[in-house]
């Protein structure tokens, strides 16, 4: 009875926290998929061997892409906080957050989308190139269709680990589930909002990677 | 048509070069279909991509009806690109389009409006009888029909050429000849050129005019296809020839036959001629097929018998005589002469 009563009362915490962390990220995932989808179909166009081959692009795009992966994310977090104040005006709650977050999702969906553009069967690029498909034209009907699968796949797997950083994001303040969690959770040692919190994570998660696996099969006309 | 000089293609690595093509000329007349033949690794696959430049040639003329493609780049090279049909060994079609939508990315490439591209499409569906099939996947059709959408995408922008990837190569023998049949019926109608490769003797005798043999890089051997099958003058022409011609008999039956065993080959009109009842009137000799066949190399007839025969010595040396003054192609395979 008496962890029922202090879960009602912990309900709005809990609701509240729920839609931050929906609301970080989403808006990071909308970044990603703006800004990442053309930087990964980028990395592909210009590999060796392909239609828009280009080494010195794919380098510079490449290492770029690199450099910002091999930063642990609790670091980048810290390290943008100059940048988020410059873009949002605070470096306090789930607007704030968003900017790291946003960052980090960039060149991980980028290796995505790349990852799942090299599955495409290379002949079908030059049936395409043969029958005098202007580059673009390959891109946006031949490319983006064929990786349709994966590339839900890869955001399925972005959205996955956002869900993840965004917890992170509650040491400097971010708000959002994991912020909870650490502030009632650990900080004050209340188990109950550890425990209840983990279990929203663990079904967001759940749902999140249903959803994604339904929509890639939907799409897959392999 | 189409005019390739010199043509020479060097693949090169860190540790090594390899000669893919050397140093090859052809030449293709409009309409014709011309057969590319030789095993894998003879080069006749990057010889038909150097083509239409799908892969860039190291030296060398690739002329295609008039024009130089290897002095083409970017957009002029795209646009040459349009009134060259490729079809492929494994379709290459896109997976995530319909058959319909598939035919209209070679018209939407080609810069034609949904009105035109729709009118074109429909046409191109009847054309390879797949009207009914407009709507489905490709993943939904068998080998056959998604090589018919091949062709259909690679005919939508009306080209001069045609390009045939070992297009028949991954379908079932009923199949090809339905596609073959398909290819010989464009060409007919449409006098389109083709430019086919394959290692399968059966689809060059059933639809080429003219044939090259290749064997590491170099073609080896050119001409008609009637010439070529009659009278092939390199050993890996014979081969391939071979490979649908040959039949040998058991060695018992040549070790327990008396009296000489000869092989004759009849070309064309001779062998609607009745040389062989001819010869038993004439010359005293008794005459026993074991073995014959006539293939049809588009309608001219090529027989190949082998015979037994029996009598005088000199009655069946008259004969022989006879027969190798007719045919010009005799061969004693067994007993003397």
């Amino acid at each position: 009875m008496v962890l029922l009563e202090s879960l009602v009362q912990l309900m709005p915490d809990i609701n509240k926290a729920f839609f931050e962390t929906l609301y970080m990220v989403g808006i990071s995932l909308l970044v990603a998929i703006v800004l990442g989808l053309p930087l990964g179909v980028l990395l592909f166009v210009t590999d060796k061997g392909l239609f828009l081959e280009n080494s010195v692009v794919k380098g510079v795009a490449g290492r770029i892409v690199n450099l910002i992966r091999s930063i642990p994310y609790i670091i980048l977090l810290v390290a943008l906080l100059p940048l988020t104040n410059l873009l949002t005006g605070t470096t306090i709650g789930p607007t704030a957050a968003s900017v790291s977050l946003s960052v980090a999702a960039i060149p991980f969906f980028a290796r995505m989308v790349e990852t799942s553009m090299r599955e495409i069967d290379k002949g079908v690029i030059e049936s395409a190139i043969a029958v005098g498909a202007t580059s673009w034209m390959i891109i946006k009907d031949v490319l983006l269709p064929e990786a349709k699968p994966g590339l839900v796949q890869g955001l399925t797997i972005t959205t996955i680990s956002l869900v993840g950083y965004s917890a992170m994001a509650g040491i400097v303040g971010g708000g959002g589930i994991g912020d909870l969690a650490i502030r009632f959770g650990y900080y004050r040692y209340d188990n109950t909002v550890m425990i209840t919190t983990v279990v929203v994570l663990i079904l967001l998660v759940q749902v999140i990677q249903l959803a994604g696996d339904s929509i890639s099969k939907k799409v897959d006309k392999r | 048509m189409i005019e390739v000089n010199n043509l020479v293609k060097v693949y090169s690595s860190k540790k090594k070069e390899i000669v893919g093509v050397n140093n090859v000329s052809l030449n293709v007349k409009e309409g014709e279909i011309y057969g590319i033949i030789g095993y894998s690794g003879a080069g006749k696959s990057s010889l038909i991509r150097c083509l239409n430049l799908l892969e860039k040639p190291t030296s060398g003329q690739v002329k295609i009806d008039g024009v130089d493609l290897t002095t083409l780049k970017g957009d002029g090279l795209r646009k040459a690109r349009l009134k060259i049909g490729m079809i492929f060994q494994h379709f290459h079609l896109v997976s995530s389009k319909t058959v319909y939508e598939n035919i209209a990315f070679a018209l939407k490439a080609a810069g034609k409006t949904k009105a035109e591209a729709n009118k074109r499409v429909l046409e191109l569906l009847d054309l390879v009888d797949l009207t009914d099939k407009k709507d489905q996947y490709p993943a939904q059709l068998s080998g056959g029909q998604k090589q018919r959408v091949g062709i259909a995408r690679a005919l939508a922008n009306n080209p001069k050429v045609l390009l045939c990837d070992e297009a028949t190569s991954a379908l079932d023998p009923s199949t090809t000849k339905s596609i073959l049949n398909l290819l010989k019926d464009i060409n007919k109608k449409l006098g389109l050129t083709i430019v086919l490769i394959t290692h399968e003797m059966e689809v060059v005798k059933e639809i080429c005019h003219k044939i090259a043999v290749m064997q590491n890089g170099e073609v080896i051997e050119e001409g008609e296809v009637y010439e070529i099958f009659s009278n092939p003058k390199k050993p890996l022409t014979r081969d391939f020839i071979n490979s649908i011609l040959q039949f040998d008999l058991p060695e018992q039956l040549i070790e327990k036959r008396k009296g000489t065993i000869i092989k004759i080959q009849f070309k064309g009109e001779i062998a609607e001629e009745s040389v062989v009842s001819e010869l038993f009137q004439r010359y005293q000799v008794k005459g026993n097929i074991l073995h014959g066949k006539i293939e049809y190399i588009q309608d001219t007839p090529l027989g190949i018998f082998i015979m037994e025969l029996t009598g005088e010595a000199s009655e069946v040396k008259k004969a022989i005589d006879y027969i190798t003054s007719k045919t010009r192609s005799l061969e004693v395979v067994h007993g003397a002469a």
